[in-house]
């Protein structure tokens, strides 16, 4: 066929443009279940119909510039740091810095603080701690701190079972009868906070980077294979907060 | 527009106390313990600046549009002279919450499909696996667990039965499909359900079942608005499995058919 839009021809090939679709088709189903429930079902019109249609634009551009920036700056660099700390055949590096990793990901993850705060007014309410200020602020900030130390202890396990060749699903199923074990000794008003807090590791940026340290250490690593070693880190991740919350419940 | 200003600086702020800890320490150890020059600093240092940017927009975007409507229409959705129940609180049903149902399912569906993890593990999926793994039918997969799971929760919060009942069958049944299906897919699949409930899944979920409980009598909001999450990250591990189960079998059918 004889091309007649050589501009579209060219816009259909450039590679910004195409995540642009790709990002506006991302949000056509969200798009279509709330008109669609918004108009037809609940039968009401949508309330500042501008905002919303300009707050999905930000959102199509926001999804576009993400995607792009994980292309370029954070999968590279999280591969190449994994390669290098496999080069450098120094086991004990990778775990400083896979708990560093893990640690620093979480401590200033803004749904945590969320999570911790809402713990703290229930743990304050229940008399489980002193109605003030401060013991909140204490409750709330040692919380963070054990989420933060359990997903960094999540990535060491994980270094070590891509190191070592362990399979996966036994190290996930200790976990999750880990967690069923501590069910029944957590007092019973931490545990929706504890099974909660293991969801809130997995924010836009981390989730990228631990897949990228994983993805990195098991392709340089010989003998594994970066599709069945290299994921489940997150997994863990969000299984440990539950462990060490629970068992914060039970010290705290 | 100063209203739109402020909430951006608010938003980036809060992006970059979040992403400026990580930061560091990714600088930390390139430069003191793997001490080599950067291969490509500029477009490394673009890569973050594109996040940054990314994550302030798509979060200023979905507080302006996603979050306020979906909050609202949960709101709407539970409300008792909506459900019809407002006359007879005594004798209600399940049935009376089909469109809650609905909406938890298909709004599972959509919000997973719009979050932009489970993009970038689709992504590194297909990547590792030389487009075995492809990233769109993946997707598809997890983002209906996330509904089946979304609509399975709200039923679970409506009827009341225990959270523990359905979580354990249903870990019990990932540790028995897991002996059957194919190695390579375990650890995509256990990472799928945490990776697909974030930033846009969470604030639309938890309105959901706070409005939920709230609304159908005899639940109380605090023991019972929690747990719809604990769904959207089960049902998925189970909707990949099953996909990888049914691929290889749909593979090796096609296989004999052509020995034939």
């Amino acid at each position: 066929m004889q091309l007649r839009f050589p501009f579209i021809q060219r816009l259909l090939h450039n590679r910004f443009f195409r995540q642009v679709l790709a990002s506006a088709l991302d949000l056509v189903p969200v798009i279509a279940v709330t008109l669609f429930f918004q108009l037809l079902v609940i039968q009401q019109p949508i309330p500042e119909a501008g905002r919303f249609v300009s707050g999905i634009l930000l959102v199509v551009v926001g999804l576009t510039f993400f995607i792009q920036g994980l292309k370029l700056g954070l999968f590279p660099l999280g591969e190449s740091m994994a390669h290098a700390f496999v080069r450098k055949g120094s086991p004990f590096w990778i775990l400083v810095f896979a708990f560093a990793l893990g640690f620093g990901a979480t401590i200033a993850e803004p749904a945590l603080m969320a999570v911790a705060d809402e713990a703290a007014r229930i743990a304050s309410d229940g008399g489980v701690i002193e109605a003030t200020q401060e013991a909140r602020k204490a409750y709330a900030l040692g919380l963070r701190l054990t989420v933060a130390v359990a997903v960094g202890c999540a990535l060491i396990i994980s270094t070590i079972r891509i190191i070592r060749g362990w399979p996966l699903p036994y190290v996930i199923i200790a976990g999750y009868l880990g967690v069923a074990v501590m069910t029944i000794f957590a007092p019973p008003e931490i545990i929706g906070i504890a099974y909660d807090s293991g969801g809130v590791t997995t924010s836009t940026i981390t989730v990228p980077l631990v897949t990228a340290l994983g993805v990195g250490l098991s392709s340089s690593l010989p003998g594994r294979n970066p599709v069945s070693d290299g994921f489940g880190l997150i997994a863990l991740s969000a299984l440990m907060p539950m462990i060490f919350v629970m068992g914060y419940g039970i010290v705290a | 527009m100063n209203e739109w200003l402020n909430e951006f600086g608010n938003i980036l702020l809060e992006t970059l106390r979040s992403v400026l800890p990580i930061i560091g320490i990714l600088l930390l150890f390139q430069f003191l313990i793997v001490r080599r020059p950067l291969s490509h600093p500029s477009q490394i240092f673009a890569g973050f600046f594109y996040v940054l940017l990314g994550i302030t927009l798509f979060v200023l975007g979905l507080k302006m549009a996603l979050f306020p409507i979906g909050e609202l229409m949960a709101q709407q959705l539970t409300e008792p002279n909506f459900l019809g129940i407002e006359h007879d609180p005594d004798r209600v049903h399940w049935y009376n919450y089909i469109w809650i149902y609905l909406f938890a399912g298909s709004i599972g569906f959509a919000t997973a499909m719009a979050e932009p993890t489970l993009t970038a593990v689709a992504i590194k999926a297909s990547e590792v696996s030389a487009g075995t793994i492809r990233a769109l039918p993946f997707r598809l997969a997890v983002a209906l667990g996330v509904g089946c799971g979304l609509a399975l929760g709200t039923f679970r919060i409506v009827t009341g039965a225990p959270l523990y009942v359905y979580i354990l069958t249903g870990y019990v049944f990932v540790a028995i499909q897991t002996a059957f299906a194919p190695k390579i897919i375990a650890g995509l699949a256990y990472d799928s359900g945490n990776v697909a409930s974030s930033t846009v899944t969470v604030p639309i979920v938890t309105a959901l079942g706070l409005g939920l409980a709230a609304a159908v009598p005899g639940r109380n909001p605090l023991l019972d608005g929690f747990g719809l999450i604990a769904f959207t990250c089960l049902i998925p591990i189970i909707n990949v499995l099953g996909y990888a189960q049914i691929a290889v079998w749909w593979t090796q059918r096609n296989q004999a058919t052509d020995t034939e």
